[in-house]
């Protein structure tokens, strides 16, 4: 679960890792408020989405970048109401972009340095790994790749955590002095414990800076948590913005249904994550393009059957149905009888192919074959994927 | 034995597993100890601790069925315990409870499958492969007994693959689900290793998936211990970046952990790689004719 800048920060100052002094503001009454609360002076004004490359991002109204520096509130007032209610597109958030509903106010920082930091899982240790380089503000995998010396990994044991040698190791890496070294020291420590407590997922800085005065801020954050560990953070949950989720997507997860919307025309309904994952891959294969990752799971009722097929035909885009089933314990005549009620209530008129395998595999097919509806049976995998893209 | 033999999946897979002929010995609830799990004429006592279900059963291996809040607990039992095989069937462990069960397995005598995987089938030679063992969740009629080893990281991919080799009349040794989660106990290549040292596996189908980079060490390892014919395939070629497909394990990260990526190794390494899932019998029977290994 990814969460906004602005709430990623407010967490940061709850443990203790310092932020430039921000407000956020959800509507244009809320703008003037928001920037009483800061001093008058440079204000930067931020596009909240979750989506990265905001800053040279452009709305689809032409008005240019998702983060601006303003010189005063007054212009942060004004560059606010561009943002607003407009949709963004970024590099990140694909043509269609995102509509921004939230516009954060900060107060511009004297950056004199900018350095990355970010805390995640390494899962060839399966330990958490920080992070560090002294390029900051820049891609880091574009760091990793060219000048890979100037990145520090240090590894975390779980039995102890993280220790103070390992502080020291990465404070000399990003050759800071005294003063900003005992900051740093501070905020990495409480960054991690920020990522160990919250069961976060992975906590990026970039950039970390340095100011004039030797102070040490994370000037972004981007932060995403272990959607397994949801059911003990009941504050993160809160934080959760349905706004910026695919509605499909938000529909899929109340049937328990793994559904990602992507950009082809052949929907699918598969079962197994694993299964449906190379049910996109062998479509693409022969040629065609998935519409859809759709997993629903092992103990797929009728029900959800009925709901998968609704969510998939909810994309305009999808011009063809390709359903793969292997029962292994579950009945395949239970799906064959999901599939026809399903097709009955929603009126198909797109093609269809199905490729049962499985326990009761028989019945299930015979259920398709009597229904009367013009579903084409696939003998294989690679035979029903290759009929479903001569279909569409 | 099984803990949370209680609960409806757990039930279910225990009465699944005693049909094809494992020893279910033993039950865990905490709470329910005295209490029997009856499946047709087998009665199977249940225990409230691990500890005491394996000292009076014997039994050495663990099925886990027990809820993600508290599966990491299990498991742990599992190790405090000494038992020799520990196998998470449960879906959904938080990352950083799976961090500390690994860290606290070092060293120590459990091996541990899992977590959010199907489990392993040795095929027996009953009716529908009964006879067998089978610990998990994975469907068992499915298997022929014979010499193929699959081990992989999706469920419903290694019965993709197990069902293609017994269409061909080709049987199975033995069948692992390692589990789509970032941090499990048992990796690709320790099966791999596994496999090479049975004699009675003398081919290889290694499944894996987008995400990390356990494929790849298994591959490179292969290349230069194993002689026995192995094919691979990797899912989620399709999968765009950052967007996890179900499996917490399965996101493409870095550059490194891409499908194409790992295609590449396993080819530069002499794995027969399946073009498509539908290939990955044939892949293995290729991979044997180059060798001269006969299957079966």
């Amino acid at each position: 679960m990814n969460i906004h800048e602005y709430q990623a920060k407010t967490l940061f100052e709850q443990y203790g890792v310092p932020v430039p002094q921000g407000a956020a503001a959800k509507s244009a009454d809320e703008f003037a408020p928001a920037l009483d609360s800061l001093p008058e002076g440079p204000t930067m004004v931020k596009s909240q989405i979750h989506a990265g490359g905001r800053g040279k991002g452009t709305f689809t109204n032409g008005y240019k970048g998702g983060v601006k520096f303003c010189p005063s509130k007054a212009e942060a007032l004004a560059v606010a109401g561009e943002m607003l209610d407009n949709t963004l597109v970024t590099i990140q958030t694909g043509p269609a972009g995102r509509k921004v509903q939230t516009v954060y106010f900060t107060v511009a920082s004297d950056i004199k340095k900018e350095y990355y930091l970010a805390v995640l899982l390494d899962r060839s240790t399966s330990w958490p790994v920080i992070v560090a380089s002294t390029e900051g503000g820049v891609e880091i995998e574009k760091v990793a790749e060219e000048t890979p010396e100037k990145i520090t990994k240090v590894f975390v044991d779980p039995a102890y955590g993280l220790a103070d040698y390992q502080v020291r190791e990465l404070i000399f890496a990003l050759e800071l002095n005294k003063v900003e070294a005992k900051n740093a020291a501070k905020l990495i420590r409480n960054l991690y414990n920020c990522f160990w407590e919250t069961d976060a997922a992975m906590i990026e800085v970039n950039p970390l800076i340095t100011t004039p005065d030797d102070n040490v801020l994370a000037l972004d954050a981007k932060v995403s948590f272990d959607s397994n560990a949801l059911f003990r953070h009941p504050e993160i949950v809160a934080l959760r913005d349905l706004n910026e989720e695919d509605p499909k997507e938000i529909e899929a997860s109340k049937y328990d249904l793994a559904y990602i919307a992507l950009d082809g025309n052949i929907a699918c309904l598969v079962n197994g994550a694993g299964l449906a994952m190379s049910t996109m891959d062998i479509i693409k294969h022969y040629g065609g393009n998935p519409a859809n990752f759709l997993d629903v799971g092992g103990g797929a009722t009728k029900e959800k059957v009925i709901a998968a097929f609704k969510i998939i035909l909810g994309d305009a885009n999808v011009k063809g149905i390709f359903v793969n089933i292997f029962g292994g314990i579950m009945d395949c005549n239970v799906i064959a009888e999901g599939i026809v009620d399903a097709v009955k209530e929603v009126g198909l008129e797109l093609p269809l192919v199905v490729r049962l395998e499985g326990n009761n595999v028989a019945a299930g097919k015979k259920t398709l074959a009597d229904s009367g509806l013009p579903i084409v049976s696939g003998e294989s995998m690679a035979d029903a994927a290759q009929k479903i893209v001569k279909l569409v | 034995m099984v803990q949370g033999i209680t609960g409806a999946f757990g039930g279910k897979h225990a009465g699944l597993s005693i049909d094809y002929g494992t020893q279910v010995v033993a039950g865990v609830t905490p709470g329910k100890g005295g209490q029997i799990f009856e499946h047709g004429d087998v009665k199977v006592s249940i225990f409230n601790t691990v500890a005491e279900a394996a000292a009076a059963t014997g039994a050495s291996v663990s099925a886990i069925f027990v809820p993600p809040p508290f599966a990491a607990d299990a498991i742990l039992e599992c190790v405090d315990a000494e038992i020799d095989l520990a196998v998470a069937i449960t879906e959904g462990i938080p990352v950083k409870d799976m961090v500390r069960v690994k860290r606290a397995m070092e060293g120590r005598k459990t091996r541990l499958v899992g977590p959010n995987c199907p489990g392993l089938v040795t095929p027996g030679t009953g009716p529908d492969s009964t006879g067998g063992c089978r610990i998990g969740i994975a469907p068992g009629y499915i298997h022929k007994p014979g010499h193929v080893g699959v081990v992989s990281r999706s469920g419903t991919l290694t019965y993709e693959a197990v069902y293609q080799l017994t269409v061909k009349n080709i049987g199975q040794s033995t069948c692992v689900g390692i589990g789509g989660d970032p941090v499990n106990g048992t990796d690709h290549l320790d099966v791999i290793k596994l496999f090479n040292e049975d004699p009675e596996t003398h081919g290889i189908i290694l499944i894996g998936e987008i995400g990390g980079n356990a494929e790849v060490e298994a591959a490179r390892w292969i290349k230069d211990n194993c002689t026995k014919p192995v094919a691979g395939f990797i899912a989620g070629a399709t999968a765009p970046p950052g967007r996890r497909m179900g499996h917490a394990g399965a996101i493409v990260g870095g550059a490194e952990d891409t499908a194409e990526a790992k295609i590449k190794v396993f080819r530069e390494c002499g794995i027969e790689v399946a073009e498509t899932p539908s290939d990955m019998a044939d892949a293995l029977l290729r991979s044997a004719k180059t060798k001269g290994v006969e299957l079966s």
